[in-house]
């Protein structure tokens, strides 16, 4: 099955680069080549994979608009690439049909709260293109608040509350024998079993993944009165992904999200981008914001991306910090801590290599 | 429910009945009725009387249910998205103009079926049956838009438009024997027109604005998969059908290989197939729109079995009519055309009806594929922060939603049946 479609995907590249190089030559850029990238200028439209019901990460809103972190990381690429953010075709996929539909052309791009693992990310395995990681979250624990847990120590011996087959039943598992604490699992087959079982009192804590646990709360008749554990049993990367096989597209998608990190690291906002760029207009000295927001350099060429794509993304959605506050942050009702997913200059892991 | 109250004992007095069946023709009292159907004997009343306590406990449970505790912000909210989807705002006058159009010609068809009454008719303007479906158009124009917190300006629009297909139902049963002929026949060739110029307004053409199938959604895509099924699985079936009882081998063989392939796998699987598979067969951009794809892998699947159904159809139809048309001098399109087909397809009528109505429900599976009709839509407004643990209520709008869809169907079939009966058609 694999090396067939491959061989055809091919043929087209090969035929573009052919033709391409020779018409494209005039020093315009370096000559990069990308099916997808034209592809997606011909149709006029980014086709981006969601989830589609998950809020705070893409969720189809009563009005009928994609909201989210995830649909926010399919806004800021329309905007690199086609100049304007409401260019976004979403696809809801569920999660069997996801790398298919990447693979298969169905979709440009995934934003489908997809965590990063090495046997999606090979050739062998999904064989999928990995971007940078668009939000970090982990298998947490939730408890009353008057029960005065604080840590994992202190739920020995008690019964926790887990929807069954899941890795999160696993993980559970691996940490409390690591730790050496005694637990007993309450096993539910559906989230909302889980929970119900968990507010009628049945267990002490309740397990999931942290954003998951905190959306949840939100919806819970007294938030105030149920908290998350600080520790993280798992590591979840969830991830925007492209296809293998055309570098290119996955450098401009990669790129225009490191710019989302570095225009928060920088300070520009989606309010005062528009100042910036005026900013480092007027003043030559300042060449690094120069150079990222396009008005120096051509890293927009390099990429394959209009020069002005940084500006154009930001004011678009807005920095990786007001991505974050808006969707599952303080601005939203899920109220996620930035926690690990703050800049890496507060000590968060949210970091993105120089604009050089 | 039931008003009627429940007589227990008032049986034993009755003298039993006799065992064979009393005439239809006698006319028989409502409280007669009763007593012969729910109360015949001792142990027929108290299993009479424990079902209706029955029915009754769990319909004030559903009633109390749905009027007190249930909190049903979730549907009123969530109103364009359950019926359109993701529709622009700014061209959904192209819906509400389709709606007029539908309101206008379901209207005149239905006036003029009652002015041109078949023999089995009694010629009867206003039937009972008729004034109790406008009684209850009245209610649900009355009703709906203020249960569904709809602004004033809507409100008014449910009403015009209730009004007009109220208005034109009377015009046509009035005048409509007058109408000259040529009307008449544009009457009959508005519903397939109308069917093209709603596509279009759907999907845009004609100077209006393209709107992308993803943006289709709610009952607007439900009904559209399922009608597109339904009109063109029906030419696709007959073909088939005819095509497996054909003496050509390869026409035979194609037949059968198409019925056989698709009814040997789960329609789920299918749809899979043409969402993920078409993408590396067909160069990029090639492939149509995954709606589009979706409504033809149900057209397929709804013909292979619609085929069959037909297939049985034309088995029933003797043979003799065949040759003795083709006797007559007919050519073999001809007899099948106006002897064989005409038959079968009558005979087929029920299966085929009870085809289409899985198949309505069958678009459900589209929201497995990530598509958001009525189902698709509910699982995304179940998902909503806002509605957590609202399932019921959207559930049950979705069941009275489809349970008007496939009764409506039922309903229409049933009165096809009817006037296709040749017992009573006039000769």
């Amino acid at each position: 099955m694999q090396p067939l479609p491959r061989r055809l995907l091919a043929l087209p590249l090969l035929l573009a680069v052919a033709l391409g190089g020779c018409a494209d030559d005039s020093g315009s850029g370096g000559g990069v080549q990308s099916v997808k990238l034209s592809t997606i200028r011909g149709r006029g439209k980014l086709v981006c994979g969601v989830d589609g019901k998950l809020p705070g990460f893409s969720f189809l809103g009563p009005d009928g608009t994609y909201s989210g972190l995830d649909a926010d990381t399919c806004r800021a690429v329309a905007a690199a690439v086609l100049g304007d953010p409401a260019k976004v075709e979403f696809r809801d996929l569920n999660s069997s049909e996801r790398f298919a539909a990447l693979a298969s052309g169905e979709v440009d791009m995934l934003a489908r709260n997809t965590t990063m693992t090495l046997s999606r990310d090979s050739a062998g395995g999904n064989g999928i293109s990995f971007g940078p990681t668009t939000f970090f979250d982990g298998q947490g624990v939730m408890v009353p608040v008057a029960s005065g847990a604080t840590t994992l120590q202190d739920l020995n011996g008690k019964p926790i509350c887990v929807e069954s087959g899941t890795t999160t039943e696993l993980n559970l598992a691996d940490r409390m024998r690591e730790q050496g604490i005694s637990y007993t699992p309450l096993k539910f087959q559906t989230g909302d079993q889980t929970y119900a079982a968990y507010l009628g009192g049945r267990c002490v804590a309740v397990t999931s993944d942290r954003s998951q646990l905190a959306a949840k709360r939100s919806s819970f008749p007294k938030p105030d009165e149920h908290t998350l554990l600080p520790e993280v049993m798992s590591k979840e990367p969830l991830t925007p992904a492209s296809v293998n096989g055309d570098p290119a597209w996955a450098d401009a998608m990669r790129w225009t999200v490191f710019a989302l990190f570095q225009a928060e690291e920088l300070g520009i906002t989606k309010a005062n981008v528009a100042a910036k760029v005026a900013e480092a207009k007027a003043n030559t000295n300042q060449a690094d914001l120069r150079r990222f927001l396009g008005v120096e350099g051509d890293f927009g060429k390099q990429l394959g991306l209009p020069a002005d794509f940084v500006p154009k993304t930001i004011a678009a959605v807005g920095n990786y910090g007001e991505i974050f506050e808006r969707n599952v942050g303080s601005g939203s009702a899920l109220k996620l801590e930035r926690a690990q997913n703050r800049l890496w200059t507060q000590g968060g892991l949210i970091y993105s290599p120089p604009f050089r | 429910m039931t008003s009627l109250p429940p007589r227990p004992g008032s049986t034993t007095t009755q003298p039993l009945r006799p065992a064979s069946p009393a005439p239809r023709t006698v006319q028989r009292s409502w409280a007669g009725v009763l007593r012969q159907e729910l109360f015949a004997s001792r142990g027929d009343g108290l299993v009479s009387v424990l079902l209706i306590l029955l029915i009754l406990a769990s319909a004030v449970g559903l009633l109390r249910w749905a009027f007190g505790q249930a909190q049903w912000a979730v549907i009123q909210v969530n109103t364009t998205l359950f019926a359109v989807g993701r529709f622009p705002i700014e061209q959904q006058w192209r819906l509400w103009l389709l709606v007029v159009l539908v309101a206008a010609l379901s209207g005149t068809s239905w006036g003029l079926l009652r002015a041109f009454p078949r023999a089995d008719r009694s010629g009867e303007l206003w039937p009972f049956n008729d004034r109790l479906a406008v009684a209850l158009l009245g209610f649900l124009a009355a009703w709906l838009p203020a249960a569904l917190a709809l602004g004033f300006p809507l409100q008014l629009r449910w009403w015009a438009i209730t009004g007009l297909l109220v208005a034109m139902r009377w015009i046509a049963g009035h005048w409509g024997r007058s109408w000259p002929p040529r009307l008449l026949k544009l009457v009959s060739l508005g519903w397939p027109l109308l069917y093209l110029f709603g596509m279009v307004l759907i999907a845009g053409g004609l100077g209006m604005s393209r709107v992308s199938p993803s943006n289709w959604g709610g009952l607007l895509l439900t009904l559209l998969m399922a009608s597109f099924a339904i009109l063109l699985s029906f030419p696709i079936g007959v073909v088939v059908a005819l095509g497996r009882r054909s003496s050509l081998p390869l026409l035979r063989w194609s037949s059968v290989l198409y019925i056989e392939f698709i009814r040997g796998a789960p329609l789920i699987t299918l749809l899979f197939l043409g969402q993920n598979i078409l993408g590396y067969m067909l160069p990029g951009g090639w492939a149509p729109d995954r709606v589009w794809r979706a409504a033809w892998v149900l057209t397929f699947f709804c013909g292979a079995y619609l085929a069959e159904a037909v297939r049985a159809g034309l088995s029933a139809v003797p043979p003799g009519q065949l040759e003795a048309a083709r006797s007559l001098g007919l050519s073999m399109p001809q007899a099948l055309q106006r002897v064989v087909l005409p038959q079968a397809l009558r005979i087929a009528l029920p299966a085929a009806v009870g085809q289409f109505i899985s198949l309505l429900q069958d678009t459900t599976l589209l929201s497995l594929i990530g598509l958001l009709d009525l189902l698709g839509t509910a699982r995304t407004v179940m998902a909503n922060p806002e509605f957590l643990g609202k399932n019921a209520e959207v559930y049950l709008t979705l069941a009275v939603l489809f349970w008007c869809c496939c009764a409506a169907l039922g309903l229409g079939s049933r009165a096809l049946e009817r006037r296709l009966d040749p017992t009573h058609s006039p000769a």
